[in-house]
């Protein structure tokens, strides 16, 4: 007991003299949030996780290496002007400027690319924005993380085949396609007709207006179609409508399949018993059983010092999307610091340079108590995207519950498709892509 | 005192219809535009240039826009945003496939371009008005961002139907500083400001305001109410236009269509309606109150209140607050800022001595 108790005053002294030293460093974050807008309820859910993974980081490792997290919110009410305002007060902050810029908005990111390269600051979108930014030749600055909205398609499609018993067995088969009707929503075709192509099945795609609230029509041509699966791929308030209205028509809900933006809880309670059954792909799994997010409650949580209004929301999806938004931020500080020293405050050009060289293998991820709550990552010069792989996970009425390992997407067939877009941007625009070779 | 007109006389028609007869106003507006012109741009940070005064400035064209069609001819429009988009897209196209396309040249295309479609949408105007004609411009409204995402011609096949915009090139000068585009732009505002006060004070603006105040009466008394009215919606949706193509190229760089959705639309006519409806002053009063309030409310809450209470109360009390502040200045001066200026003026002219 005594023993415990000195080592304990001990860490504590060791403890404040870190702290004490390292407050001279610190690493500024600048978070473009919302918490107000359509999305607010999403925002709250994600920032937070993201800004409680931070601070556990702080409070349990004195930082990363001695160098304390900072950061600043700074509300883009999901809006594009707002969201510009937001990046260009926030980049000179801190003693090395903003870190990194995750808008978590495809709209904002569209609005800040070409600034970021001009600024060097890295611009990182976890499971949104420019696919073809995962082409790391042409886009230097931009890292479209875990898995692009390509990929994604390709996954379910994978997973489709694997729950139908092979890739063969998708000859013949229909697969509706029920999408928000913009550009987001659009983002799916390109791959899924390729893929339709390669693999001999049929998709019909359906568009849903914004917002989605009544979707009686296309419900009915559903009916009559009988696809044998569907991809929701919606936004919002269409998710809930989309599962309530396939229980009134009588569709399955095992048989319809979500993109991650309509796989959170946001999407499921409200629509109630009618998504029971319901799967959805997500690059996170819920739950909140994982060390990393028992280390947030005894860490954060434990002192009243959690970013969470709601506490029943820890472990939800978009909760631990935040979390991972975290763990990438704080990884590539870490890997920055390898090279360019540690304890010390990283510039976004070394900032890059940790995110282009990241590396969670399973090794890292199970010393940060996260294991299988993320896939593995690995980036490159070439490819800003580093894995590609989702996991499924069906609402059993109360949770979301995995269903599958890690899914692969169509890596080579995504890929050439994005070189080739990423091609004619450069062309467009006068790029000469970088010779990824020569990269360090 | 400084502020009397008292020995200026006007002894020409020249002298009398100027802008601004009295000479207080003319050397102010002088030292008002060489501060934009000179100072800023000398001393003020990116930030101010690229995130505050860029914008104000291209809403205020946009707001300009709007407030022709709405403020002088009296035509409620709720498309605003949407003819911002067709001069961005329209911009776009014409310096994408047509070589060596000049880059002035290429927004007033794209403005022509938004024009025509204004037009289109502006004959609706002719049988119906008020709130009917609001439905019917918000008709154009969705329209016109659906076509722009279902034909992906308009974006150059851009698999996510955004545009980046081509890089500004004017007589060989490259435009890639933000002090450079922030000239390019206060340039091109002043240009078709002062554009838009001649016009509304010339035949064609007394026609609109004729039209605004009774069209029965104006058609009465000889002004077709069909040129009138579908004159007003090319002029205004000419200015959105630019106003588009100038947020494409100097403000954001790339544009998705879904930007310019309804609420860019509602905030541009909240610009005039707080900034003063059928005032050119007004348009830019209100553009920089809608631009920078929420900006401001952001900072000072962060600065001050920032850690004592939860982030999402933050955000929504600064949103609350900047509501209580439009209901405010709604309920205190119903006619906008402009008016507010207008009171102000008239109230220096007799300081310090009001009799």
């Amino acid at each position: 007991m005594k023993l415990k108790q000195t080592a304990l005053i001990g860490a504590t002294i060791a403890g404040l003299l870190a702290t004490g030293y390292a407050s001279a460093q610190e690493q500024f974050i600048g978070l473009a949030s919302y918490r107000v807008g359509p999305f607010g309820s999403n925002g709250a859910s994600l920032y937070g996780g993201w800004i409680d993974y931070m601070a556990m980081v702080n409070a349990r490792d004195g930082g990363v290496n001695g160098v304390k997290l900072t950061w600043e919110e700074c509300e883009t009410e999901y809006n594009n002007a707002r969201g510009v305002e937001c990046y260009e007060r926030l980049k000179n902050k801190g003693p090395t400027g903003n870190s990194v810029f995750q808008p978590l908005s495809t709209g904002i990111t569209y609005s800040v690319l070409d600034r970021v390269a001009q600024d060097k600051i890295p611009l990182v979108t976890i499971g949104y924005g420019r696919t073809d930014a995962a082409d790391g030749s042409v886009f230097p600055w931009v890292f479209p993380m875990i898995t692009t909205y390509w990929s994604q398609a390709s996954a379910i499609v994978n997973y489709i085949g694997s729950k139908e018993g092979g890739m063969d067995k998708l000859k013949g088969k229909k697969i509706g396609l029920l999408f928000h009707d913009s550009a987001y929503g659009k983002e799916s075709h390109a791959i899924l007709d390729k893929l339709a192509e390669k693999h001999g099945f049929e998709v019909q795609k359906i568009a849903v207006a914004n917002p989605g609230n009544e979707q009686q029509a296309q419900w009915l041509q559903i009916r009559q179609a009988k696809p044998d699966y569907v991809i929701l791929w919606g936004w919002g308030v269409m998710n809930a409508t989309a599962l309530r209205t396939a229980a009134r028509t009588g569709y399955s809900r095992d048989k319809i399949i979500g993109v991650w933006w309509s796989g959170s809880e946001e999407d499921t309670i409200p629509a109630g018993d009618a998504a029971k059954g319901y799967v959805a792909a997500g690059f996170n799994v819920a739950g909140a059983n994982y060390p990393v997010i028992k280390d947030i409650q005894t860490n954060v949580y434990a002192k009243n010092a959690g970013n969470l209004e709601d506490k029943n929301r820890i472990g939800s999806v978009l909760y631990n999307r935040g979390v991972v938004h975290g763990i990438i931020t704080v990884e590539a500080i870490r890997k920055a610091q390898e090279k360019y020293g540690k304890g010390k405050p990283m510039t976004g050009e070394q900032m890059r340079w940790g995110f282009e060289n990241l590396d969670l293998d399973s090794k890292r991820l199970a010393a940060l108590g996260a294991t299988g709550f993320m896939p593995d990552l690995k980036i490159s010069c070439a490819d800003h995207e580093g894995g590609g792989k989702v996991k499924f996970q069906q609402w059993d009425g109360a949770q979301w519950k995995v269903v599958s390992d890690w899914v692969e997407s169509d890596r080579p067939l995504v890929r050439g498709m994005i070189e080739e877009s990423a091609a004619a941007y450069a062309k467009e625009k006068g790029i000469t892509p970088r010779d990824c070779s020569k990269e360090m | 005192m400084l502020y009397r007109e008292a020995g200026q006389f006007k002894a020409s028609y020249e002298e009398d219809q100027q802008i601004f007869p009295i000479r207080q106003d003319r050397v102010g507006m002088a030292v008002l535009l060489a501060f934009f012109f000179l100072a800023v741009p000398m001393f003020a940070s990116q930030y101010w240039l690229q995130a505050i005064l860029i914008p104000v400035l291209i809403f205020s064209l946009a707001a300009i826009g709007l407030n022709i069609l709405t403020g002088y001819a009296g035509q409620l429009s709720l498309g605003s945003a949407a003819f911002m988009a067709v001069g961005a897209f329209g911009a776009y196209n014409f310096m994408l496939r047509i070589d060596g396309m000049p880059f002035l040249l290429g927004i007033v295309l794209g403005g022509l371009s938004a024009a025509l479609v204004g037009v289109a949408f502006g004959l609706p105007s002719l049988r119906i008005k008020g709130f009917y004609l609001a439905v019917a411009t918000l008709a154009a409204q969705f329209f016109i961002v659906w076509a722009l995402v279902k034909f992906p011609w308009f974006s150059n096949y851009s698999s996510s139907g955004v545009i980046s915009a081509q890089e500004i090139q004017i007589l060989g000068y490259a435009f890639t500083t933000p002090e450079s585009k922030y000239l390019l732009t206060l340039a091109v505002v002043t240009v078709f400001a002062l554009v838009a006060k001649n016009l509304v004070r010339s035949t064609t603006g007394r026609r609109w305001m004729a039209v605004r105040d009774m069209d029965v009466a104006a058609e009465v008394i000889g002004i077709r109410p069909m040129r009138a009215k579908l004159s007003a919606f090319a002029v205004s949706s000419f200015y959105c236009g630019v106003a588009g193509a100038l947020y494409a190229y100097t403000y954001l760089g790339t544009v998705e269509p879904e930007g310019f959705n309804l609420d860019l639309s509602f905030k541009i006519l909240f610009m005039i309606i707080i900034g003063g409806v059928g005032s050119i002053l007004g348009s830019f009063l209100g553009a920089a109150f809608i631009v920078l309030l929420p900006i401001l409310l952001n900072v000072v809450m962060h600065s001050t209140l920032g850690s004592a209470m939860p982030p999402g109360l933050g955000s929504n009390l600064e949103l609350i607050i900047f509501g209580g502040l439009i209901i405010f200045f709604l309920i205190v001066e119903p006619h906008g800022l402009a008016r507010l200026w207008q009171l102000g003026k008239d109230k220096l002219r007799l300081w310090p001595f009001p009799h």
